[in-house]
C-alpha cells in the first residue's frame, strides 16, 4: 500500500532546524523548546537526554505532531524526514507518517496497547492497517514479529490480554507494533523508565538488537546517563529547551565539556563509586516562563562569567562535538 | 504538558474553581442569576409579595392574569403570584435543608467506608444500595408514609433518598486519598482516624460533594414538589409548588395558568441548579467537560 | 527460620527485625481465599543505633510492605520487630505512640506526600499539637527551625504544597518526618521520582542530617547507585526473601549471590566502556503469588543446579559480615 520511496543513501534520515515549541499559559505563549538543531543519521541511535522541563519529550512530540491542540504550537522551524518537511504535510498524510515511517514506543506501554484486545490482533491490526497484508499473512507476521521481541511461548501468549502481562512483555508487544511497518525511525520516550532495571537491560538489548537487524535509525529519549552509556553512539544534552552539548557517546562521558553535563554526571549517584563523589547541582531548572536573558544554566553554573548572564551562547563546534559555553569555548579559543 | 508549566515554584496562587467557573462559562452565570432571582423572591416574600397568599376571595376566583393579580388567582381566588413566591421559602428550605443532611449523612457514611474499609464498609455500602435500589420518589412515599406527613418529615423523606449517592460520591476519592503519602504520614504520625477523615481526606472532597449538593438541591425540589402533588407534603393551605399544581390540575381546563405557572417555577429552579451544578464540575474537573 | 548472623548478635539497640512474614490475601466470592501473595517471607534484618541499612530488590520483592509493617501501616502475620528495646507489634496506646515519635517515614511521591489543602505551617506544626509536644508560638518556632534545616525559607510557612517543586515538596516531606525528633527514618524510594540534578540535593540533606542528629536509616530503594550514596550496609531481596546481605561496598563491588550479580550488572552506570559487562538477563520475575518451590530464585538462575529447585536455601553468614542465601555457598 504505501511505498517507501527511493531514499536518498547520504544526508541525515532525520533533520531538525531551529524548532520552537510553545506552550500556552493564559494568554501568553512560552518556548519549551527554543531554536533545536538536531539531525538523525542513518543507522544511528542518537540518545537525547534532559531532566524534567528539558523540552525533551517537547520535541518528541514535535516531531510526531502530537502537541495538545490549542494548548501548544510550533512556532519556528522545520523537522525533515528523508528530506521533507513534516510540518507542512497534512493531517492524513501526517498519519501516514506516523506508525508506517516513524515507529513510536513510549514510556507507558499500556497506554499504546487496547485492554479489550487480545495482543495477536492487536499487532495484527497494526500489519493490516500499515502493511496491508490480508488476515492469514498477517497473523503469520503477528506471530514472527511477537518471536523476534523474544515474548515467551508467543504462539500461545498473543492470544492472551495486555492486562494479563508484565510490564516488560507489554513494552515488547509495543515494540512488536512499533516494527510492524518497518519504520525508518524509532523514536522511543523514556521506553523503560517503567521497568526493574534486569528487564530494562533487557528491553535495552533488545532495542539496540532490532535496530542492527532492520537498519533502523533511533531516537532514545531518557533522563537516565546509565541508559544513554548502554546504548546511544551519540548524545544531545538538552537544559532548558534547547541542545548545550552533543557529541560521541565515548567522547561525552570521558570529557564532558559543558558544565551542566559536568554536573548531571557528577549528581548521578553510581553503583560503582564510592559515596563522597556525588556533588548535587544547586538550584533549579529556570521556568519556561521566567528564562533568563543569557545562558540559560548561567544561575547555576560555577563558571559564568559577564556574557554568561546577558547572551546566549551559540552552539558551536568543539573538536568532535558541539558546545553551548561562552566560557569554555573562549577557553578553547584562547589556547 | 502542563505539569512543566506549573512545576517551578513561582506559579502563584490558582483563581479559586468557583471563580474559573464563572469566568469559563457563561452558562453558569445565567444559572447563577436565576438561582438568585428565586432565592430573593423567596427571601423577600413578605416585602414583594403584592397579596396574602392565604387570603381567600371568592368573587374572584379563577381569574386569568391581570393587573391586579399578575399570574391571576387559584379556585379559592388567592393570588397565584403570591402563593408562588411563598411556596418558593418552602420549596427551598425543604431543598436545602434535605440536601445538607444528605451531603453530611451521606459524605461522612462514603468516608467512613471508604478509609476503613473491610465490614464496616460492606456493611455501609450495602445499606446505601439497598437505599438506592428504590426509585427516589417511591422511597420518599414510604417514609413520609411511616412518619406521616409534614415540613420536617419530608425533609428527613428527601434526606434519606438522596444519602446514598452521597455516600458512594465519597467513598470514591476516599479509597485514592487512603493511599496518598500524606494520609499515611498522618497514621505514621499517630493521628487519629477520625482526624485522618475530618481534617486530612474530607477537605479534598469538598468540591465534588458541592458539585454533587447543587445537582441533587435540584432533584430535592423535584422530588418535594412531587411528593406534595400527590398529596404527601406540606399540608394545604401553605402555598408549596407541588400542592399548586396539583390544585391547578383540577382546573387544567378552566383555568390552566394555575398548573403552569408552578410548574415553570421548579423548571426554572431545576434548570438553574443544573447550569450552576455543571459549571462548577466542569471547574473542578476539566476532564469532564471534553467528553 | 534463617541462620542467626552477626548482624543479628548485635543486642537490643537500634532495629532488629526477626522471621517477619507478612501474605495478603485475596478473597474471592463468598470469602473463599482465592490466592494468598506471600510479600514477605521470613526476613531478618539490623540496623544499629546510627547505621543506614538499604533494602533493595525490583518491584514486587516485599521490601516496600517489610518497611510499612515496621511502621504499623501494614500488619506483619508473625516474626519479631523490635525497635530501642521496644516489641513493635505488640505496641498500643502509650507504647506505640512512644514509637510514633522514635520512627517516622519519608514517602515516595512529592506530589502526593503533603495534604494540598493545608499550608506547610499546618502540616509541620499538627504533629507537635496532636502529640503535645508544643502548641502556638513554641509549635511555629519548631516548625520554622525546622523547614531552615531541611534548606528552605520560613516563607514557606503559609505557602501551599502546590507552590513548590518535587524536590522542594520532598524536603519539606522530610521535615514532616523529623517534627517529633525521632531516631530512626525509614524512606521508601524518597528520589526516585526526583531528577537527578535534585535527587543528589536531597541526599546530600539526608546523608547531613543522619549526621547532625545521628539518624538510623533505612532506605527501601530499587536504586543500587542511590543506597551506595547513604547506606553503610545493603540486604538484597527477591520475591519476599533476603538473598544477600553485607557491607554496601562489597556487596556491590564483589556480590556473591547470582541474583545480586545481575541486579549489579543490569544496574546502569554512565560509562560506555561499562557496557561490555552487560550481560545477557533471561526470564522475569516470577509472581510471588505462585512462587516456585525451592530458591526462588532458581529458575532464572544461570547457576542453579537440582538441589536449587528442592530446597529454600537459608540465609547464613559465608564471609564475617556477610551472609547469603545460595547453595553455591555451603
Amino acid at each position: 500500500m504505501t511505498q517507501v520511496p527511493p531514499s536518498p543513501s547520504h544526508g541525515p534520515v532525520l533533520a531538525i532546524r531551529g524548532l520552537r515549541t510553545e506552550f500556552r499559559s493564559g494568554r501568553n505563549w512560552y518556548p519549551a523548546v527554543r531554536g533545536l538543531d538536531l539531525t538523525l543519521n542513518r543507522n544511528e541511535t542518537l540518545a537525547v537526554v534532559g531532566e524534567s522541563g528539558s523540552g525533551k519529550s517537547v520535541t518528541a512530540l514535535s516531531i510526531l505532531r502530537l502537541l495538545p491542540e490549542g494548548g501548544a504550537r510550533i512556532a519556528a522551524g522545520n523537522i525533515e524526514l528523508d528530506g521533507k518537511d513534516l510540518l507542512t504535510l497534512s493531517e492524513r498524510d501526517m498519519d501516514r507518517v506516523r506508525g508506517d515511517r516513524i515507529g513510536m514506543v513510549f514510556q507507558e506501554p499500556m497506554t499504546a496497547l487496547n485492554p479489550t484486545m487480545r495482543i495477536g490482533d492487536q499487532v495484527e491490526e497494526a500489519l493490516r492497517i500499515h502493511r496491508g497484508l490480508d488476515r492469514a499473512a498477517a497473523r503469520r507476521e503477528a506471530l514472527a514479529l511477537l518471536e523476534e521481541v523474544k515474548l515467551p511461548s508467543a504462539a500461545q501468549r498473543m492470544h492472551e490480554y495486555p492486562h494479563q502481562f508484565s510490564g516488560g512483555m507489554r513494552q515488547r508487544v509495543v515494540i512488536a507494533m512499533a516494527l510492524a511497518c518497518r519504520p525508518q525511525v524509532l523514536l522511543a520516550d523514556e521506553p523503560t523508565t517503567a521497568l526493574d532495571v534486569t528487564i530494562q537491560a533487557q528491553v535495552l538489548s533488545l532495542l539496540d538488537e532490532l535496530k542492527r537487524t532492520y537498519g533502523m535509525s533511533m531516537m532514545i529519549i531518557t533522563h537516565n546517563l546509565g541508559v544513554v552509556a548502554l546504548i546511544a553512539d551519540r548524545v544531545a544534552v538538552m537544559y532548558a529547551g534547547q541542545v548545550v552539548e552533543e557529541a560521541p557517546v565515548r567522547s561525552l562521558f570521558a570529557m564532558p565539556r559543558h558544565p551542566y553535563t559536568e554536573a548531571l554526571l557528577r549528581a548521578t549517584p553510581r553503583v560503582d563509586e564510592d559515596a563522597g563523589t556525588l556533588a548535587p547541582i544547586p538550584g533549579q531548572v529556570p521556568s519556561i516562563r521566567a528564562m533568563p536573558p543569557g545562558c540559560a544554566y548561567a544561575p547555576r553554573c560555577p563558571l559564568r562569567r559577564p556574557p554568561c548572564e546577558t547572551e546566549v551562547p551559540p552552539l558551536q563546534a568543539d573538536g568532535d562535538r558541539l558546545l553551548r559555553c561562552w566560557v569554555r569555548n573562549n577557553e578553547r579559543i584562547a589556547a | 504538558m502542563t505539569a512543566q508549566l506549573e512545576a517551578p515554584s513561582s506559579a502563584g496562587p490558582r483563581p479559586s474553581a468557583l471563580a474559573q467557573a464563572f469566568r469559563s462559562n457563561q452558562t453558569t452565570w445565567i444559572g447563577a442569576i436565576l438561582l438568585a432571582a428565586v432565592v430573593l423572591a423567596a427571601v423577600l416574600a413578605p416585602l414583594l409579595a403584592p397579596h396574602d397568599p392565604l387570603q381567600q376571595d371568592i368573587l374572584v376566583r379563577l381569574e386569568a392574569p391581570s393587573a391586579e393579580h399578575l399570574l391571576g388567582t387559584d379556585a379559592y381566588g388567592r393570588d397565584v403570584l403570591s402563593r408562588l413566591m411563598y411556596g418558593a421559602r418552602i420549596s427551598l428550605l425543604v431543598g436545602f435543608a434535605s440536601v445538607i443532611a444528605a451531603v453530611t449523612l451521606g459524605g461522612a457514611l462514603g468516608i467512613i467506608a471508604g478509609y476503613m474499609g473491610g465490614v464496616i464498609d460492606q456493611l455501609i455500602m450495602g445499606v446505601m444500595d439497598v437505599l438506592l435500589s428504590f426509585p427516589t420518589l417511591l422511597l420518599g412515599l414510604m417514609v413520609v408514609a411511616v412518619l406521616g406527613a409534614s415540613l420536617e418529615n419530608l425533609i428527613v423523606a428527601i434526606a434519606v433518598t438522596e444519602m446514598a449517592p452521597f455516600a458512594r460520591i465519597a467513598r470514591a476519592p476516599t479509597l485514592v486519598l487512603r493511599e496518598q503519602g500524606f494520609v499515611e504520614a498522618g497514621r505514621a504520625l499517630g493521628f487519629h482516624p477520625v482526624r485522618i477523615m475530618a481534617v486530612h481526606i474530607l477537605p479534598n472532597l469538598v468540591a465534588e460533594l458541592a458539585v454533587m449538593a447543587s445537582l441533587w438541591l435540584a432533584t430535592a425540589i423535584r422530588t418535594e414538589a412531587s411528593l406534595s402533588f400527590i398529596g404527601l407534603g406540606v399540608k394545604p393551605p401553605t402555598a408549596t409548588w407541588g400542592g399548586m399544581i396539583r390544585e391547578g390540575f383540577e382546573n387544567i381546563l378552566d383555568a390552566p395558568w394555575l398548573a403552569l405557572f408552578p410548574s415553570l417555577a421548579v423548571l426554572i429552579t431545576v434548570l438553574a441548579l443544573n447550569l450552576l451544578g455543571d459549571g462548577l464540575r466542569d471547574a473542578i474537573d476539566p476532564k469532564l467537560r471534553r467528553e | 527460620m534463617s541462620a542467626p548472623t552477626v548482624q543479628d548478635a548485635g543486642g537490643h539497640d537500634g532495629l532488629e527485625v526477626l522471621n517477619l512474614r507478612k501474605e495478603y490475601r485475596s478473597t474471592g466470592l463468598f470469602g473463599r481465599t482465592r490466592r494468598t501473595v506471600r510479600a514477605v517471607d521470613g526476613v531478618d534484618f539490623h540496623v544499629p543505633p546510627g547505621g543506614s541499612l538499604g533494602l533493595v530488590g525490583e518491584s514486587g520483592c516485599g521490601k516496600s510492605t517489610a518497611a510499612r509493617c515496621i511502621l504499623r501501616l501494614a500488619e506483619a502475620d508473625s516474626g519479631s520487630i523490635r525497635y530501642e528495646g521496644l516489641d513493635v507489634r505488640a505496641a498500643r496506646g502509650p507504647a506505640l505512640r512512644m514509637l510514633r515519635r522514635r520512627v517516622q517515614m519519608v514517602f515516595q511521591d512529592p506530589y502526593s506526600t503533603l495534604n494540598p489543602k493545608r499550608t506547610i505551617g499546618q502540616t509541620l506544626e499538627e504533629p507537635l499539637h496532636v502529640h503535645g509536644i508544643a502548641s502556638g508560638r513554641a509549635a511555629r518556632e519548631a516548625a520554622r527551625a525546622l523547614l531552615g534545616e531541611v534548606g528552605l525559607g520560613t516563607d514557606a510557612m503559609e505557602r501551599l504544597p502546590s507552590e513548590f517543586s518535587g524536590g522542594q515538596r520532598q524536603r519539606i516531606g522530610i521535615a514532616r518526618a523529623l517534627i517529633l525528633g525521632p531516631s530512626l527514618l525509614i524512606a521508601d524510594e524518597p528520589v526516585s521520582a526526583l531528577d537527578v540534578s535534585v535527587q543528589a540535593q536531597i541526599l546530600r540533606l539526608l546523608d547531613e542530617l543522619r549526621e547532625r542528629r545521628g539518624l538510623s536509616f533505612l532506605f527501601v530503594s530499587h536504586d543500587l547507585g542511590v543506597v551506595r550514596h547513604i547506606c553503610d550496609a545493603v540486604a538484597v531481596m527477591y520475591l519476599g526473601g533476603i538473598v544477600e546481605r553485607g557491607p554496601v561496598r562489597e556487596v556491590f563491588d564483589a556480590p556473591l549471590h547470582p541474583y545480586t550479580k545481575i541486579l549489579r550488572a543490569a544496574s546502569p552506570v554512565p560509562d560506555p566502556a561499562a557496557r561490555v559487562t552487560m550481560m545477557r538477563i533471561e526470564g522475569e520475575i516470577p509472581s510471588a503469588a505462585a512462587p516456585p518451590p525451592g530458591c526462588a530464585f532458581h529458575a532464572r538462575c544461570p547457576a542453579a543446579f537440582a538441589r536449587c529447585s528442592q530446597e529454600r536455601p537459608l540465609l547464613r553468614e559465608v564471609v564475617p559480615g556477610r551472609a547469603v542465601a545460595c547453595h553455591l555457598f555451603p
